[in-house]
C-alpha cells in the first residue's frame, strides 16, 4: 500500500498539473496506472482465493471425506497450510500464483499450469481469427452505416447488432453445426481436425494453422482450416456485431466535427474525407474496442468450445467444472482474468500512444 | 378527473401547462414520455415481447397443454417431431417441449427480476455513497468497483457457481455479484452532478443528515438512468443464466430452464433438431424484446445518449 501513497499526490491536486515537468507527469501517470493494474490483479487473486478457500465450508473435508479420522484431518490441514491465519494463507497463495503454481488438477493429475499451457493455443487461434473476421468486416460495415445513415446498410448493421446482443452463442453454434455441417456438408464438424490426423500433426506453436503450414502438410492444413471455419465465423459474428456498432457510433461522432466540413470545403474527395480523415480519428477509440472484443471472445470461448468440442481453455474449464476440479477451474479463471487485465492495460496504453493529444501536453 | 369519459378533457388535463397538483404534473410528464415512447415502433415491439413474457409466465398453467416435468409414454412418445398434438415436438423423456418452454418463462423471469433487485440496489448504494461522501471512501469504493469491472463476468460467475454448487439460486447470486459494478458507476456519476446543486445545499441547511440526503434526495434521481441500464442489461442476464444452465450449473433437471433444455437437446441436434431449437428461439426472442425495450427507454428518457 505504500506504493499507493507515493502516487496519490498526482490525483489529489488535479488542478496544478502544469507545475510539474512533463516527464514527471508522464511518469506518475504510468506509475498510477501500474498501481491500478497491481491492485486489480490482487483483487482478482483475492476473489479466486475467496472462492476456493473461504466459500467451501471446509476444504479439508472436501479432500479427505467426512469419514476420515481426526489425525488425518489435522495432518491434511497442516499440509495445506489451512491452520494459518487467512491473511498469511492469502500471501502464500499470491506467491504461488506469481511463481506459476496453480496447484494440481485432480482430473488430469498434471500441474494446472502445464494443462493450461497445452490447451491455451487452441483458444488463442480461435479468438484471434474471430477478432480478425470481426474487424475486417465490421469496420467497413460500420463506416458505411454511419456515412449512409438510415440506408439499407445502416439497417443491416442495426439488425446484426441486435441479433448479436440477443442470441445465445451456444445455441447459434449448435444450429450452425446442424445446418452447415450436418445438412449442407459445407464445413467440417466439431473438434480441431479429423481423427486420422491425430498423430500426424506435431504441435510446435499449438496454433495448428501455423504448425501444419510450416510442416508443409497441406492436407492437414486444409482439414484444420475446415474445422476452424464454423467456430471462428461464429465468434467473428459476435465480434462483428460489437465492432460495427461501435464504428458507426464513432464515425457519426467524427463526421459531425468541423474539420470534416473544412476538409470538404477544401474540395477533398468524399471517399478521402471518410476513409483518411474521419476514420483515422475514429481509429483511436476503435483500437480499444477491438482489443476489448478480443478479450470478450476469449471469455465467450467457454460456451463456444463446449459446443464445438474445441480442446481449448474454455472446454478445459467446463470439463473441470463438471468434475468439481476446483484447482483447474480457479487456475483457468486466473489465466482468463490475467489476460483480461492485460488486454485492458494494453488498450489503455494503445490509447495513450495513438492519441497525439495525450503526448502534446 | 371527473371528465374521464371524454378523452379530449383528460388529455388536456394531462398535458396542461399549469398543473394544479404535483400528481397532475407527474402524470402529465409520464403521459408525454409515453407518447414519445409509442412513436418508436421497435420499442413497442420490445414492450409487447416483455409483456408477453410476463403474461405467459403468469398463465403458464393455463397455456401449457401438458405437464412440464412429467413425460408421456416413453415407448411411443419420445422425440416426436412438431405436430398439432405437440406444437414443438417432444424431448427424450417424452415431455411436451411447448409446455416446457412455456413454464421455462417463469424461471427466466424469476432470474431476471431477482438479479435486478439484488444488483441494482447494491450498485445504487455503492455509487451514491461513494459520490456523495467523496475522499477516501469514494476512492476505495470505486477501486473495488473497477476491480470487479475488469473481471471476465461469465468466467467469474462460473467459478462462483462452481464453489457454491449448481442451482438456480446460486446462479442468481453469481450473476448479481458480477453485474452490479456498472450500476455503481452510473449512480456515482449522477450523484456527482446532483450533489453540488442548490437544493442539496438547501436540504443541508435544514439540517438533514448525510444518510437522509443520499436516501431521500439523491437516490430517487438516480433511479431513471439506472432503470434504463438494468433493462439494457436484462438480455445479458438472460444469456448468462442460459449459459450457466447450458453448462449444467444453473437450474437443475427436471426444471424446464431454457439453457438446460438446449444442453439436453444437443445430443439429438443432428436428427431431432426441434429439441434444442425451440428453447433457444425463446431465449433469443425474449432477449431481443429486452434489448428493443431498453433502446426505446433510453431514447425516451435519456435523449442525449440515444445516438449510438
Amino acid at each position: 500500500m505504500a506504493v499507493v501513497e507515493t502516487h496519490r499526490p498526482g490525483d489529489i491536486k488535479p488542478g496544478r498539473p502544469r507545475a510539474r515537468s512533463r516527464s514527471l507527469a508522464a511518469a506518475s501517470g504510468i506509475g498510477r496506472f501500474l498501481v491500478i493494474v497491481v491492485l486489480t490483479y490482487l483483487g482478482l487473486l483475492a476473489v479466486t482465493f475467496f472462492i476456493g478457500r473461504v466459500i467451501p465450508v471446509d476444504p479439508v473435508l472436501a479432500i479427505v471425506g467426512d469419514r476420515a479420522p481426526t489425525h488425518v484431518v489435522e495432518r491434511t490441514r497442516e499440509e495445506l497450510g489451512l491452520n494459518k491465519p487467512l491473511i498469511e494463507q492469502f500471501a502464500i497463495y499470491v506467491r504461488n500464483v506469481l511463481t506459476g503454481d496453480l496447484g494440481t488438477s485432480v482430473l488430469t493429475s498434471n500441474r494446472v499450469i502445464d494443462d493450461i499451457r497445452r490447451v491455451f493455443p487452441a483458444t488463442l487461434e480461435l479468438a484471434t481469427l474471430g477478432t480478425l473476421i470481426g474487424a475486417v468486416f465490421g469496420i467497413p460495415l460500420g463506416v458505411l452505416a454511419a456515412v449512409k445513415r438510415d440506408s439499407l446498410v445502416d439497417q443491416i448493421v442495426r439488425v446484426i447488432g441486435l441479433v448479436g446482443y440477443s442470441v445465445p452463442i451456444f445455441w447459434l453454434g449448435l444450429m450452425a453445426l446442424l445446418v452447415f455441417y450436418a445438412r449442407l456438408g459445407w464445413t467440417d464438424g466439431p473438434g480441431r481436425f479429423d481423427i486420422i490426423y491425430e498423430y500426424t500433426i506435431t504441435p510446435v506453436t499449438g496454433i495448428l494453422l501455423l504448425d501444419t503450414a510450416m510442416a508443409g502438410e497441406w492436407d492437414a492444413f486444409r482439414n484444420v482450416a475446415g474445422h476452424l471455419i464454423l467456430p471462428s465465423a461464429l465468434l467473428g459474428y459476435f465480434s462483428l456485431a460489437y465492432i460495427s456498432r461501435m464504428t458507426r457510433s464513432f464515425m457519426l461522432n467524427e463526421l459531425g466535427q468541423e474539420y470534416i466540413v473544412a476538409a470538404r470545403a477544401k474540395g477533398i474527395s468524399e471517399s478521402r474525407v471518410i476513409w483518411r480523415h474521419a476514420l483515422r480519428n475514429a481509429a483511436v477509440p476503435l483500437v480499444t474496442v477491438i482489443v476489448l472484443s478480443y478479450a470478450g471472445l476469449l471469455e465467450g470461448s467457454v460456451l463456444t468450445e463446449s459446443v464445438f468440442a474445441w480442446p481449448g481453455l474454455g472446454l478445459y474449464i467446463t470439463n473441470s467444472l463438471q468434475n468439481a476440479d476446483m484447482n483447474a477451474v480457479l487456475g483457468g479463471t486466473i489465466v482468463v482474468g490475467s489476460v483480461f487485465i492485460g488486454l485492458n492495460l494494453l488498450s489503455d496504453l494503445l490509447y495513450r500512444f495513438l492519441d497525439p493529444r495525450t503526448k502534446r501536453r | 378527473m371527473t371528465d374521464m369519459a371524454q378523452p379530449q378533457h383528460w388529455r388536456a388535463w394531462l398535458l396542461s401547462d399549469r398543473p394544479a397538483s404535483r400528481r397532475q404534473a407527474r402524470l402529465g410528464r409520464a403521459y408525454a414520455g409515453w407518447q414519445r415512447f409509442t412513436t418508436n415502433k421497435l420499442a413497442m415491439v420490445g414492450l409487447a415481447i416483455v409483456l408477453g413474457l410476463v403474461l405467459v409466465a403468469a398463465f403458464a398453467n393455463v397455456i401449457a397443454p401438458y405437464s412440464p416435468v412429467e413425460g408421456g409414454d416413453l415407448r411411443t412418445e419420445r422425440l416426436l417431431p412438431p405436430s398439432a398434438a405437440h406444437l414443438f415436438g417432444t424431448d427424450d423423456q417424452a415431455r411436451d417441449i411447448f409446455s416446457r418452454v412455456v413454464y421455462g418463462s417463469r424461471i427466466t423471469l424469476f432470474v431476471v427480476v431477482l438479479v435486478a433487485i439484488i444488483a441494482a440496489p447494491i450498485g445504487l448504494v455503492v455509487g451514491t455513497v461513494a459520490g456523495y461522501a467523496g475522499g477516501y471512501l469514494d476512492a476505495i469504493l470505486m477501486r473495488i468497483t473497477d476491480i470487479f469491472l475488469a473481471f471476465p463476468k461469465l468466467i467469474l460467475a462460473l467459478a462462483f457457481v462452481a464453489a457454491l454448487g449448481p442451482g438456480i439460486e446460486n446462479a442468481v447470486i453469481a450473476i448479481a455479484i458480477t453485474s452490479w459494478p456498472p450500476y455503481a458507476r452510473i449512480a456515482r456519476a449522477e450523484t456527482l452532478t446532483i450533489r453540488s446543486s442548490e437544493y442539496i445545499s438547501a436540504v443541508k441547511l435544514m439540517g438533514a443528515s448525510p444518510w437522509r440526503i443520499v436516501l431521500r434526495h439523491i437516490m430517487p434521481l438516480c433511479v431513471s438512468s439506472l432503470i434504463i441500464r438494468v433493462t439494457l442489461d436484462m438480455a445479458g442476464i438472460i444469456l448468462t443464466a442460459a449459459g450457466l444452465g447450458f453448462l449444467g450449473l444453473g437450474a437443475q433437471p427436471p426444471l424446464p430452464e431454457w439453457g438446460a433444455m438446449i444442453a439436453s437437446g444437443r445430443r439429438f441436434v443432428l436428427d431431432q433438431w426441434w429439441v434444442a431449437a425451440a428453447p433457444g428461439a425463446a431465449i433469443f426472442i425474449v432477449s431481443l424484446g429486452f434489448n428493443l425495450l431498453g433502446d426505446g427507454l433510453r431514447d425516451t428518457l435519456d435523449p442525449k445518449a440515444s445516438d449510438q
